[in-house]
């Protein structure tokens, strides 16, 4: 299959995504430059993590109006795949792709530190490869992820199991202990109503790695390889 | 023309940098400060539009770019009378 990464002014973990998807896993990998117009027909669009525009205005704020991200607009009401990790998903929230908006975390620093995570759904092209229940340790490296969605949209979430991670500890209890950023209902990563669009917080190309110490952010590109070769 | 534009969190989204602000105002003393609600401010030139045409546009530009209209607000004023 083929990954295609784009690249924003700011994103610094494109590489990692590219080394991941075409070194580690062994597939065919392009970069996406954000002021394109062209997908290159790959089967699976990735959202990096890092700064996009520094940040400016709002994560992901100015992100959103890279001319490459009507395309990908364009790709996602398709049903083309789209994920987006860190920075990536705060792009596709400012884009509307996916619901809600994230806040600065709750003890307003940045958190730079492994956590654990609840996968909470396995029907996805995102963690078919995963079981339900399984913890996974992950890094996450943020400034504003307290995850914010008015309680409509959170029933609504809840309701169509669209929250694929939360928050938790090492045994799997969710807790606002253990809700890191203090998002709502410790949400880490959810997914559109089609199945197609997926965001999340923490960093699954910053550990699929052994030599990383975790390896536990593979099944999520293993989830996507599996679902274009099934 | 000159505008300002003032943009802060609704009032049902906490604002944990305008508690902090708030709690070192009373660590300070004044403790008869109620609350704190942190946001932005842009001001913004224009030229060559009309009056209308600017009622029209600052609330879009708030809307599409300045806010994220799911958790912020915003209110303007002209600073040129």
């Amino acid at each position: 299959m083929k990954f295609g990464i784009v690249v924003f002014p700011g994103s610094n973990c494109d590489r990692d995504t590219f080394h991941v998807c075409n070194h580690v896993l062994g597939h065919k990998t392009v970069y996406l430059w954000h002021k394109s117009h062209d997908l290159q027909d790959v089967d699976c669009v990735i959202l990096p993590g890092g700064f996009s525009y520094g940040d400016y205005l709002r994560p992901g704020a100015i992100g959103k109006f890279s001319p490459l991200m009507n395309e990908v607009g364009e790709y996602a009401d398709k049903g083309g795949l789209v994920l987006g990790i860190c920075n990536g998903f705060q792009v596709l929230l400012e884009l509307g792709l996916l619901p809600g908006a994230m806040l600065r975390n709750k003890n307003l620093k940045f958190l730079c530190q492994f956590v654990h995570l609840r996968l909470e759904d396995n029907k996805t092209a995102f963690t078919r490869k995963a079981k339900i229940g399984q913890i996974l340790r992950m890094p996450i490296a943020h400034f504003d992820g307290n995850y914010y969605a008015d309680p409509g949209i959170l029933d609504e979430l809840r309701k169509e199991n669209r929250v694929i991670l939360r928050y938790c500890d090492a045994n799997g209890l969710v807790s606002e202990d253990n809700n890191v950023n203090g998002s709502a209902e410790s949400i880490a990563g959810l997914i559109n109503k089609k199945g197609n669009v997926m965001g999340l917080m923490p960093h699954p190309e910053r550990c699929s790695e052994q030599i990383l110490s975790s390896e536990d952010g593979r099944v999520i590109f293993e989830s996507v390889i599996d679902f274009i070769h099934a | 023309m000159k505008v300002r534009i003032l943009v802060s969190f609704k009032e049902s989204v906490l604002d944990p940098q305008g508690q902090t602000v708030k709690h070192a105002l009373h660590t300070l003393g004044y403790d008869f400060i109620k609350n704190v609600r942190q946001g932005k401010l842009f001001e913004i030139d224009l030229d060559g539009i009309s009056e209308k045409e600017l009622e029209k546009i600052i609330p879009e530009i708030s809307d599409k770019v300045l806010t994220n209209p799911i958790i912020e607000k915003f209110t303007w004023e002209r600073l040129d009378g």
